[in-house]
């Protein structure tokens, strides 16, 4: 709880950031949130930028190779109750998409960044297919598009030291995988939803 | 004693006045002024509240009137960095800038080291930016990049730590610090005044525009009715002021009202350049602090220098 308050407030005194919601609002049902990646701080970002209640019901999915090196990292995802993926060993058998299914069950949301990596400019990368798997399997999932913006300036990829200019996060209006849409055109949908609320 | 209370009554009672202008602007639509400028002139107007608040901190704590302009200022400089496009290279003398060169300008006013914090950052700083800029080894635009980040720089911090080191200027011991407070009063309700002046005459007498496409509303009108009723309200006011006669203190409100046009001027071209692709999502969230000190930063350095060549022992 401590650790939570203390990083949310540093995150938010560095990035200084303003929450936006644009045709859309905070809400506890199931959702699955997903932004553009470009900073460390971007899960923190998004996280604490919801109201404590939909918090609460939210798991962030991370990278299990990053979050488990040493203890403070490995303190932070269990802080903010993340959801560790080995993005090294996918399986068949153990497809990363099942258990984030699992793991919400019909309660919790989901933040990812289906980019799959941090970006060095303020560019939106190409999709991966993460997202389509799962709302194929879970059609009726609200699908959120986030759009972080400066956060690259902020703590770009590679540095340590961030520098406290202001940053941006924008919640959109949700979209749902349509019956029989073919996975590209779905992803470069997700896509451009993401990237319409950047000039919003 | 007597001249701090008769200050602080003059202005809350001129503020007063404009607050409630404000309010009877908005609700009726006289003269054909449309609503979204009556809004500026009352944000402007509450901008202005919170600074008499921060300098009326100075007659009780001189330090704490600099630690406010420090965070007032570091928070100018994070939107002005914000608005204006940096690259990878940048990062880590932005990162000097943040934190050790604003910090360190607004400890050494407080320390009173005017030898030091008057050179720090046109001479130190000016020269560390470009050479940690080029260490970083990204050549792309290297001149345009560097005068930004020194731009910022002395524009947000080392101009606006000029107002509070009004307050560690020297007038002799008969007058004391309350002096001082009384100064830097004086100094701001002179900027906020001159503001809100040329705005009036811009609009009852306004017809020759100084520059269309950097603000659409600054003219000439506005500009020479402003200063010159400036310079009325600041000769009024020249028994809180360490200034002897009547006209140097309106000279020096002249001076004033000049400085902080050319300062709203300035941030206006820098927004009509930068302002469309930025500020709407960013800083809309946070009130533009940048907004309402512009014309505090161009006037504090020039008023403070001139007082201090001519008045100051």
């Amino acid at each position: 709880m401590i650790t939570e308050t203390l990083l949310t407030w540093i995150a938010r005194f560095i990035s200084g950031v303003s929450v936006r919601w644009i045709d859309s609002q905070p809400d506890i049902c199931q959702r699955v949130y997903f932004a553009n990646h470009t900073s460390h701080l971007d899960v923190i970002l998004v996280w604490s930028a919801l109201p404590t209640d939909v918090r609460r019901l939210t798991r962030p999915i991370a990278a299990k190779d990053y979050w488990t090196s040493g203890f403070i990292r490995r303190h932070v995802a269990k802080v903010y109750n993340a959801m560790l993926i080995d993005r090294k060993e996918i399986k068949v058998h153990q497809s990363p998409i099942d258990l984030m299914l699992r793991e919400i069950g019909n309660t919790h949301s989901l933040i990812l960044f289906p980019e799959g990596g941090r970006r060095m400019d303020e560019g939106v990368g190409e999709f991966k297919s993460g997202l389509y798997y799962l709302s194929k399997k879970r059609p009726e999932l609200e699908l959120i598009p986030v759009y972080i913006n400066n956060m690259n300036r902020i703590l770009p990829r590679g540095e340590i030291l961030p520098v406290p200019l202001l940053s941006s996060v924008t919640f959109g209006p949700p979209i749902w995988l349509e019956a029989g849409e073919p996975k590209t055109d779905f992803l470069v949908r997700a896509r451009e939803a993401v990237l319409r609320l950047k000039d919003r | 004693m007597v001249q701090d209370w008769a200050l602080v009554g003059v202005v809350l009672g001129l503020l007063g006045l404009a607050t409630l202008v404000g309010h009877w602007l908005r609700r009726q639509a006289v003269f054909g002024v449309d609503p979204q400028v009556v809004d500026t002139f009352n944000a402007r107007i509450q901008a202005w509240w919170f600074f008499c608040l921060v300098v009326a901190v100075a007659f009780f704590s001189p330090w704490l009137t600099v630690l406010l302009f420090g965070l007032l200022s570091f928070w100018a400089l994070r939107e002005f960095i914000t608005l204006t496009p940096s690259g990878m290279g940048d990062h880590r003398a932005l990162f000097w800038v943040f934190f050790f060169f604003t910090p360190m300008q607004f400890i050494l006013v407080a320390r009173n080291n005017y030898e030091l914090y008057s050179v720090m950052i046109p001479v130190y700083a000016f020269l560390f930016i470009q050479a940690r800029v080029a260490i970083s080894g990204e050549s792309y635009r290297f001149l345009e990049r560097v005068a930004k980040i020194q731009c910022a720089l002395m524009v947000c911090v080392y101009c606006l730590s000029y107002a509070p080191a009004l307050l560690y200027l020297n007038f002799g011991d008969d007058l004391g610090k309350r002096a001082n407070a009384r100064l830097l009063f004086f100094f701001i309700t002179i900027v906020l005044f001159s503001e809100l002046l040329q705005f009036v005459w811009g609009k009852l007498q306004g017809k020759h525009i100084i520059a269309e496409s950097i603000d659409g509303s600054r003219t000439w009108e506005g500009l020479l009715g402003g200063a010159v009723s400036t310079g009325l309200l600041g000769s009024t006011l020249y028994w809180a002021t360490p200034f002897q006669n009547w006209w140097v203190s309106a000279a020096m409100s002249l001076l004033i009202a000049v400085m902080a046009s050319a300062g709203a001027m300035t941030m206006a071209a820098i927004k009509s350049d930068r302002g469309e692709v930025r500020s709407g999502t960013l800083i809309e969230g946070h009130g533009g602090v940048l907004d309402r000190i512009d014309a505090v930063c161009f006037a504090a350095p020039v008023f403070f220098h001139v007082t201090r060549y001519f008045f100051a022992t």
